[in-house]
């Protein structure tokens, strides 16, 4: 009794199912890079701080995701006590490493 | 020593109270020891699911702050007496609840039942993750709709990282119950099927809820639908689940619709 089939409207649950099939391939990916960051974040403070007293405010980590390799960049910021009035002094480490 | 589990979902609305309380109802059916300990602090309604909000005395805040003990906050339920609720608490806010307190409570908890069964308030804050850090095991409660499973999936995400036994490098044990869940509109195409859910989740099934006007009536009358409503298909699904919570193999029956001569010939839902 499938007669009158045309007159029903298009199923729309294989559409819900492909769009959560993308939206969460990338979400997953967000939260798991977002916690790999934190993680960097904390861990490079913790050995820096060893060394020179920081603003924890200061570190900056971001994973920049490219086609073959991804770019890692960590920005410290160190108090510089040369600096006469209260100048920082940026010091830059940037890596790459392969896109997981 | 009992189990601890978090029925937990992200989004609210789904049916994690009444899953909680029908879960924990099933389980005291089956001879055990069971707890049902509310953490929606705040917004409490566990209480009224189990029928039992005119005997709450002390809550859970109580018992974490050392105001009252354990056993003068547990109310034994009056229908099952191996069922017990440890209420929220519904004034006080919940930055009271601290990790260590919650650890206290679970222990001691742990101690006297067979099974500890937290029920987590909707969202990702604080009082979602406090009750599910000292689980050992999750029942993720997802409605075949786009926005529950990818709430879930967040959830999902947080038993595998913000809990105590993931931090010890365990891996949680996790059951998906799909509630709500309509099998004519699943057929036709309207709502998403088992299948999808499954395979979009990847977690083992534990049950499947269906829709049914049953649930409702079991909250009017504020008794868990296991204990009201026995013989309705709801009940039925949910005595399964908690069978295969407690380890046995029960074949999974996926609720078919019963379909009437109209339906069967437009193919709609005819109601």
């Amino acid at each position: 009794m499938r007669l009158f089939r045309f007159l029903r409207p298009i199923s729309s649950a294989p559409v819900a199912r492909e769009r959560l099939q993308i939206l969460l391939e990338y979400e997953r990916r967000m939260v798991s890079q977002t916690s790999l960051i934190t993680t960097l974040k904390d861990e490079i403070l913790a050995v820096v701080s060893r060394h020179v007293s920081i603003d924890p405010e200061k570190i900056h980590v971001s994973v920049d995701r490219g086609e073959g390799f991804s770019t890692l960049a960590v920005g410290v910021q160190i108090p510089n006590k040369l600096a006469t009035e209260g100048g920082v002094l940026q010091t830059g480490v940037a890596g790459q490493s392969p896109a997981t | 020593m009992g189990k601890v589990i978090v029925v937990t979902s992200g989004k609210g609305g789904v049916g994690k109270t009444t899953s909680t309380a029908a879960l924990g109802a099933a389980l005291a059916r089956m001879g055990h020891n069971v707890v049902v300990v509310d953490f929606d602090v705040g917004l409490r309604n566990l209480d009224l699911v189990m029928g039992a909000e005119r005997r709450v005395v002390f809550d859970l805040i109580n018992v974490v702050q050392g105001v009252a003990k354990l056993t003068q906050a547990l109310i034994r339920d009056k229908r099952l007496e191996t069922l017990y609720l440890l209420p929220a608490s519904q004034t006080r806010d919940k930055d009271a609840l601290t990790e260590e307190g919650i650890a206290r409570v679970i222990y001691d908890l742990r101690s006297r039942f067979d099974w500890v069964i937290c029920d987590s308030p909707a969202g990702i804050e604080r009082g979602a993750t406090l009750a599910m850090r000292y689980a050992d095991e999750a029942v993720i409660v997802t409605n075949p709709e786009v926005s529950s499973v990818r709430d879930s999936d967040r959830i999902i995400g947080l038993l595998d990282s913000k809990t105590e036994k993931a931090e010890r490098g365990d891996r949680m044990a996790k059951h998906l119950l799909i509630a709500r869940f309509d099998p004519g509109r699943a057929a036709r195409g309207e709502m998403l099927n088992i299948q999808d859910v499954l395979e979009i989740l990847s977690i083992p099934l534990l049950g499947v809820i269906p829709e049914s006007e049953e649930v409702l009536r079991a909250s009017n009358l504020g008794a868990p639908i296991t204990i009201c409503g026995q013989q309705s298909a709801p009940a039925h699904a949910y005595m399964d689940a908690a069978r295969r919570l407690a380890g046995e193999e029960i074949e999974m029956l996926i609720p078919t619709e019963k379909q009437g001569l109209f339906a069967k010939i437009f193919g709609r839902r005819a109601a």
